[in-house]
């Protein structure tokens, strides 16, 4: 089923008897628990409905390649600060995905620290639910609170609420440049401790992550001026092991962002773990099982790889973790996200009732239970 | 005026047994139901609309909060929750028929962690101490609304709370890491926590902004940052209003974002330069605002290209702070816009539209004709980055028919601020003021859809009815299944 538009795509979900596996370029299959169902394939809701970089605005058909969006926005200064990860290496995909993936998977890159999440930069879409009705949430406007926050409980619900046509995002200035300081730091607590230490001065770090073996990296962002200042400020706050110029800054961010220091992990599971970065020293001491990790998020956010069937969340005092990359027949059996309480659980089933009550879109891809 | 729904006399009959039930869960003294001492809940910010409830009850616990939901639930109890009663949009009206629950005593800041960057704070904490106990280490709380000194946390999640800093730092929902919530059945949720995601569903962010129609906020926990290394701000005087809308969409395109980017009409210079004396010029048609913060070299750097910006837009008066007093002086009279205006006029109402910034000047325009047609004078201040208008509409209410034709003015503006392509409330919330504009924004799809929401976090709808949206609706009717060729769609799953 691949709709042309969305009073195609309305029908289609109108006239459904049997569940979609809702796809938009198909590069988040592996993401979840796997759905047998055939595909809604709503590749055709692509291109540009509005770009209007004084406003900050950028409205698109939500199947528009991540990439086509970047180089739009990048000729004109701006970015998507949320810095949507390209996942293609590590979910086996051809490439980043489109912007309305971003939205359903709530993608983050290491920027987090400072800008947020896909769920802190969208304003609006429009969408059908499960009931083949058209729905548009938000407007093209940076601030908005008329009723109940439909964009952001889309970001992250994975195609399990509704599918969507299109979407608006919020979008800011690229920084001038960037520069990254390294940290010889050897211990995971000695890191996170100074990780925590610089985001208490006035520094502004935008990102910071720890790679074992290698050290702790600062990302200071902004015009050069500023960089070269805060640079200065960091020297006399603690010792740096060296800087990294623009270039290789840029190219360490993004491969911290793609998870490509734990890529070539073949026979591995790959665990994406969030919780209070004062928990996460003593949460990786005390995992008994081979593993390998890095940090980003200033300890926030743990990448981990391990061998298939760990339970990394029996070693968890609070957080959530997600099984995030693993062979098809373990995400069927394991829990993919994280489990829920059990009151939280109905909840849970109640709204995507609300959004979809025939169990349509994506059918157990987050939880058993839906 | 807008109508509440109608009192259940049934529920009123029983009001000395509710009574009785609420004092077996708090003390004696937490249930108030003297109309004298119910008087100070009678209203919240929007004054003009008053009403006492059934009775006021100040639970001090989540279990009491619980144990009273609960019982509401069973009973059939309308709830209406109210942290300091700030809210500009009525949304905490009391109900003749319903408990007014009163979360004042949840006033504790539980936990201070600088090592996670949070605090851990009840809702009945107001959003400046928060700042106050962290201030002495260089961190904040971001959001600032302008009662910040009154209003709660609790209040600002209800609304989703900005403030004049927004654009660059976001609202309540982009700063807030998790709850702990109560639903109607008395059941406890967490969502989030001392990390920046949930399991599931964003459900902190539908609870943020949802205006206490889905559950009562018993704990918050926010994220706290560093404050800048400095900040400050330019003063700029323009020929006309459009001058000064161009002046700030090219600040914008130069890849600048203000911490701070405030913008008043004449009417609204006037009225503040009259009552705080700050030095504003009043030659000018608009005046602008643009705060810096950061590092101290880029605020230096940025203020400077801000110059040139507004120079080439004929900017007739320029001033740059060069102390904190200066840059502190400059805000006063913005920040005293509304006092200053009340000063000028017996009464007036504050509308919230947001809109593209682009359409300022034609909705200025259009506005100052409706300002002909309803015979009423308004001022604006605009929170000008982000798009956020505050028409402030004059008007005397012992002058009969006044108020009526202020809250028509109020209305027409914000019809006009949805056909340019914006929004009913940028943060003040829809509450009672605007819900039966919402029909303008949403069609009746699109409003089912947040209804079914509401139902399924609240499906007796006992929680806030009356606010936000036009028509209380059944929800047993959103359960039901549609059969299609005979058969029930997917009979393997099981069905709630």
């Amino acid at each position: 089923m691949k709709p042309r538009d969305s009073m195609d795509l309305a029908e289609a979900v109108k006239a459904a008897t049997s569940p979609f596996n809702v796809i938009g370029l198909g590069t988040k299959l592996n993401l979840g628990r796997p759905v047998s169902a055939p595909p809604l394939d709503l590749s055709n809701f692509k291109g540009i409905v509005a770009y209007e970089p004084e406003e900050l605005i950028l409205e698109c058909g939500a199947a528009t390649k991540l990439s086509d969006v970047e180089k739009l926005l990048s000729a004109q200064n701006q970015m998507l600060a949320f810095e949507p990860p390209n996942y293609a290496s590590i979910l086996s995909a051809k490439h980043a995905g489109s912007i309305g993936g971003a939205l359903a998977c709530n993608l983050a890159g290491p920027r987090r620290l400072k800008a947020g999440a896909a769920r802190d930069h969208i304003l609006g879409f429009t969408g059908v639910n499960g009931q083949g009705e058209i729905i548009r949430a938000g407007a093209r406007v940076v601030k908005n609170v008329t009723g109940y926050d439909l964009p952001r409980l889309m970001a992250g619900s994975y195609g399990t609420l509704m599918t969507f046509t299109s979407v608006i995002f919020k979008v800011l200035p690229k920084p001038e440049t960037e520069q990254t300081c390294v940290l010889a730091d050897r211990d995971v607590s000695l890191a996170v401790a100074h990780m925590a230490q610089v985001l208490a001065t006035g520094v502004e770090v935008s990102s910071a992550a720890y790679v074992p073996k290698h050290g702790t990296y600062l990302r200071i962002e902004g015009i050069k001026a500023s960089v070269k200042a805060r640079i200065d400020m960091l020297h006399a706050e603690m010792k740096l092991r060296e800087v990294l110029p623009a270039v290789r800054s840029r190219k360490l961010w993004q491969e911290l962002r793609d998870v490509q220091p734990l890529a070539d992990q073949n026979e591995q599971q790959i665990w994406r773990i969030v919780m209070p970065p004062s928990e996460t020293a003593e949460f990786l001491a005390a995992l008994p099982f081979a593993h390998d990790y890095y940090l980003d998020w200033a300890g926030a956010l743990t990448w981990l790889a391990a061998k298939p069937g760990a339970d990394v969340r029996r070693y968890m005092k609070s957080g959530v973790a997600t099984l995030f990359c693993a062979d098809e027949a373990a995400r069927a059996k394991t829990d993919v996200f994280h489990p829920q309480a059990p009151e939280l659980a109905a909840l849970s089933v109640r709204v995507k009732n609300a959004f979809d009550p025939h169990r349509l879109f994506n059918p157990h891809k987050m939880y058993r239970e839906f | 005026m807008l109508r509440m729904p109608e009192p259940d006399q049934s529920v009123l009959a029983r009001r000395v047994e509710i009574v009785t039930a609420m004092r077996r869960i708090v003390p004696h003294a937490s249930v108030i139901e003297s109309p004298t001492q119910m008087r100070p809940y009678e209203s919240d910010g929007l004054t003009a609309y008053k009403q006492l409830p059934m009775l006021v009850v100040l639970p001090e616990t989540t279990a009491q909060v619980s144990a009273i939901l609960e019982y509401a639930q069973a009973h059939n109890v309308k709830i209406v929750p109210r942290g300091a009663g700030t809210s500009l949009s009525g949304g905490a009206l009391p109900l003749e028929d319903g408990i007014l629950l009163g979360l004042a005593k949840f006033n504790r800041v539980l936990d201070i962690d600088f090592t996670n960057r949070c605090v851990v704070a009840q809702p009945g904490v107001t959003n400046l101490a928060i700042t106050k106990v962290v201030e002495h280490n260089g961190f904040y709380y971001a959001p600032d609304p302008s009662s910040q000194l009154a209003c709660t946390i609790g209040g600002n999640v209800a609304e989703n709370s900005g403030g004049v800093h927004c654009l660059k730092y976001g609202l309540t929902t982009n700063n807030i890491l998790g709850i702990e919530m109560v639903l109607m059945t008395g059941e406890v949720l967490r969502l989030g926590g001392k990390f920046c995601e949930q399991a599931g569903y964003d459900l902190l962010a539908v609870m943020t902004g949802s205006e206490g129609l889905l559950g009562v906020v018993t704990e918050v926990t926010v994220r706290i940052i560093k404050k800048a290394e400095t900040a400050r701000a330019a003063l700029i005087g323009f020929p006309s209003n459009e001058s000064a809308g161009q002046c700030v969409a090219d600040i914008i395109s130069a890849g600048i974002i203000p911490g701070g980017m405030e913008m008043m009409d004449k009417p609204a210079i006037h009225a503040a330069e009259a009552f705080v004396h700050a030095g504003y010029p009043l030659n000018v048609e608009a005046l602008l605002i643009v705060e810096l913060d950061g590092p101290q070299v880029e605020v230096d750097h940025f203020l400077a290209r801000v110059e040139k910006i507004a120079t080439a837009n004929k900017s007739k008066t320029l001033r740059v702070s060069n102390s904190e007093a200066e840059r502190t002086l400059f805000w006063a009279g913005r920040k005293a816009a509304f006092p200053a205006v009340g000063r000028i006029s017996p009464d007036y109402i504050c509308m919230d539209g947001t809109i593209p910034r682009k359409k300022l000047p034609e909705v200025l325009k259009g506005m100052a004709k409706l300002s002909k047609k309803h015979r009423l004078a308004v001022a604006n201040v605009f929170h000008a980055g982000d798009g956020n208008l505050h028409p402030l509409i004059l008007f005397d209410a012992n002058k009969e028919g006044e108020l009526a034709r202020a809250e028509e003015f109020g209305a027409d503006i914000l019809r006009l601020c949805v056909k340019v392509g914006g929004v009913l409330t940028g943060e003040h919330g829809v509450g009672v003021e605007k819900r039966d504009l919402m029909d303008t924004m949403f069609n009746p799809v699109e409003m089912e859809q947040q209804l079914r929401i509401k139902c399924a976090f609240d499906p007796k709808n006992l929680l806030n009815p009356g606010k936000v949206y036009p028509t209380l609706h059944a929800c047993a009717e959103q359960g039901r299944m549609m059969v299609r060729g005979g058969a029930l769609p997917h009979p393997d799953l099981p069905r709630f």
